[in-house]
């Protein structure tokens, strides 16, 4: 690495670090970048080939001929338009799980960092052990007792288990523990304002930006999950994306024909996530994972 | 609710004791009913069995069994050799993944550094791609007659990969995660870095210290609890491998249905329909979680404080 410049103020050496580029960490961070890039522009380029021209034309060069027009209409074709149905499948998955998650996870942070009360510290315990049973081990049960209740093979099924997550309490504790202030409580006690009014209209403002980065975790984490949809639903209507690509990866692959609609398949799959994480991305607060919170 | 109206008036530390569970006990109950409920049934279903009663017509009954299922599960051999191919997906991931996530915030949070921004969205950006879409597209990308990669060493007249031997495939399959989780270790390595104060830089610097020692001396020991922490999701990630081997698997003969536990768990479960044998199973794939999350922490506190004493 560079030699950095000796003995000199934080302000003059920031002005020099202006004229010097630091090549090393620049050209590694950008062949990083390239390595995480690449594959997805394959499947930019892949996506607007016709199926012929996936096997003949070079892999980064795109097809002209029309090809993603084709593809859209194969796959919008596939099943009477089962793919747009699991897209909207995802949709309300991952935004239903999500929100619901942040309520729940947002109140029982609230609840533990601003109340003393008997009990606390093993709600807590017990709150964060859950993080430690895989949910991969917990699938295979959720479903034995879903099928129990009736509700397996329903969007129940898939959209309950979403809802509780270890890590989204803990840091909607460590967050209000940090930003609500207790004067302010104190004080809307002493107007007379009931608790649940308090964490409404005092408690829940100063915990928004850490409550997104809540929201934001779970619905990435509702959208790509597989297993437990994969687990839980029978019915291909009810399928989110994850699960209908696997199915139809799982019928074409004796058919090359129907590998580039399924290809522009997950590259249209992944179009609402990288929009929605391109757009939120100053609002993603991972200091809030790294245990660093600066209010 | 009314309790505490009248109780406010007394001014603070008067909340009535059924309050706090108001907003707690929501993730309490949903806890119980989707975690802790599921555990003990999977518990007692693991210590279960079916016994074929009576005679001619056999009524099938549930029967306790004990360890039997786990006996049967430590038995088969189907799953250590499971077990080993996700210990050698591990060993290569969780290094690499760590080792590149560390590696790159240290280079942003280097000064001078250019398309930093860039280069942070970018490499964060695989995090969005759900684990099977990435195994797809990858999946695509190993293919033979596809694949960009064999394209390009044929184009430079070297001998072509082959990513689906028996081999190969734990390189494939590590690739596919370590795409995948760089970025957001990454991230969460950097912003633990950008809440170190600039200070003990700026004196590092006084002092006649080049990056790179800022980097080791500095950096590095305040990051550890960080670096634990993305161990830890790193080590519960791969233990819960499923998704990438089973998306591959219509691609290649190389991916059994019992490639690693999880597979097992679901062939027995679902396919065998043995819901007994997958419960337990499952609990020893659960103890093994919970033992490796433990002894990571028990020597990552060992090795700190050893370091202070």
């Amino acid at each position: 690495m560079t030699v950095s410049t000796l003995s000199m103020p934080a302000s003059q050496t920031r002005a020099r670090h202006r004229r010097r580029i630091a090549w090393v960490p620049t050209i590694i961070l950008f062949i990083g970048a390239l390595y995480c890039l690449l594959p997805l522009y394959w499947l930019v380029a892949a996506s607007s080939k016709l199926p012929g021209e996936l096997f003949t034309l070079p892999s980064f060069v795109p097809g002209f001929s029309g090809g993603i027009v084709d593809n859209v209409v194969a796959l919008s074709n596939y099943r009477s338009g089962r793919y747009w149905l699991w897209t909207f499948n995802s949709f309300l998955y991952a935004g239903g799980g999500a929100a619901l998650s942040t309520i729940v996870s947002a109140a029982a942070g609230y609840g533990l960092a601003k109340y003393n009360f008997a009990g606390k510290n093993i709600v807590f315990a017990f709150l964060l052990g859950a993080v430690l049973i895989p949910g991969v081990v917990l699938a295979v049960p959720q479903y034995l007792l879903m099928s129990k209740v009736g509700l397996a093979g329903t969007y129940w099924a898939v959209l309950i288990p979403s809802i509780v997550s270890p890590l989204g309490i803990y840091l909607c504790r460590i967050y209000a523990a940090a930003v609500i202030h207790d004067e302010l409580l104190e004080a809307g006690r002493v107007d007379g304002a009931s608790e649940v009014r308090i964490f409404f209209s005092i408690g829940l403002a100063p915990m928004i930006p850490g409550l997104i980065t809540v929201f934001l975790l779970q619905f990435v984490g509702i959208w790509n999950n597989f297993l437990l949809p994969f687990l839980m639903l029978s019915d291909e209507r009810l399928f989110p994306l994850t699960v209908g690509l696997y199915t139809m990866l799982n019928a074409g692959t004796e058919q090359p024909g129907m590998y580039t609609f399924i290809i522009t398949g997950a590259f249209l799959s992944i179009l609402p996530l990288v929009a929605l994480f391109l757009l939120l991305q100053r609002y993603w607060r991972l200091d809030l994972i790294s245990g660093s919170v600066k209010g | 609710m009314t309790a505490t109206n009248t109780s406010t008036k007394k001014r603070f530390r008067a909340v009535h004791p059924f309050v706090p569970w108001l907003f707690v006990g929501p993730a309490v109950l949903l806890s119980i009913a989707t975690i802790v409920a599921p555990f003990i049934y999977a518990v007692i279903m693991s210590l279960r069995g079916v016994k074929v009663a009576g005679g001619g017509l056999g009524r099938r009954e549930e029967v306790f069994v004990g360890f039997a299922n786990y006996i049967n599960a430590a038995f088969n051999a189907e799953l250590w050799t499971g077990f080993g191919r996700m210990l050698i997906v591990g060993v290569i991931t969780i290094p690499i993944t760590l080792g590149l996530a560390l590696l790159f915030a240290l280079l942003l949070d280097t000064p001078r550094v250019r398309l930093a921004r860039f280069s942070r969205i970018a490499i964060f950006l695989p995090y969005a791609v759900p684990g099977v879409i990435a195994s797809l597209m990858w999946g695509f990308i190993y293919l033979p007659g596809v694949s960009p990669i064999r394209e390009l060493a044929a184009s430079l007249g070297l001998a072509q990969p082959d990513f689906f031997t028996r081999d190969s495939i734990f390189w494939s399959i590590a690739n596919i995660n370590i795409w995948g989780g760089v970025g957001f270790n990454m991230v969460i390595l950097y912003t633990a870095l950008r809440g170190i104060s600039s200070e003990l830089y700026d004196a590092a610097r006084v002092d006649g210290c080049t990056e790179l020692q800022i980097a080791w001396n500095i950096k590095l020991p305040l990051l550890l609890p960080a670096i634990v922490l993305t161990a830890l999701f790193s080590l519960i990630g791969t233990i819960q491998l499923f998704s990438e081997p089973t998306t591959l698997s219509p691609l290649t003969d190389a991916l059994s249905s019992t490639w690693v536990p999880m597979m097992l768990v679901y062939r027995d479960t679902f396919v065998a329909q043995n819901l007994y044998g997958g419960a337990a199973t499952s609990m020893l794939v659960a103890v093994l979680t919970i033992a490796a999350s433990v002894l990571l922490f028990w020597i990552t506190r060992r090795r700190s404080a050893g370091g202070l004493a």
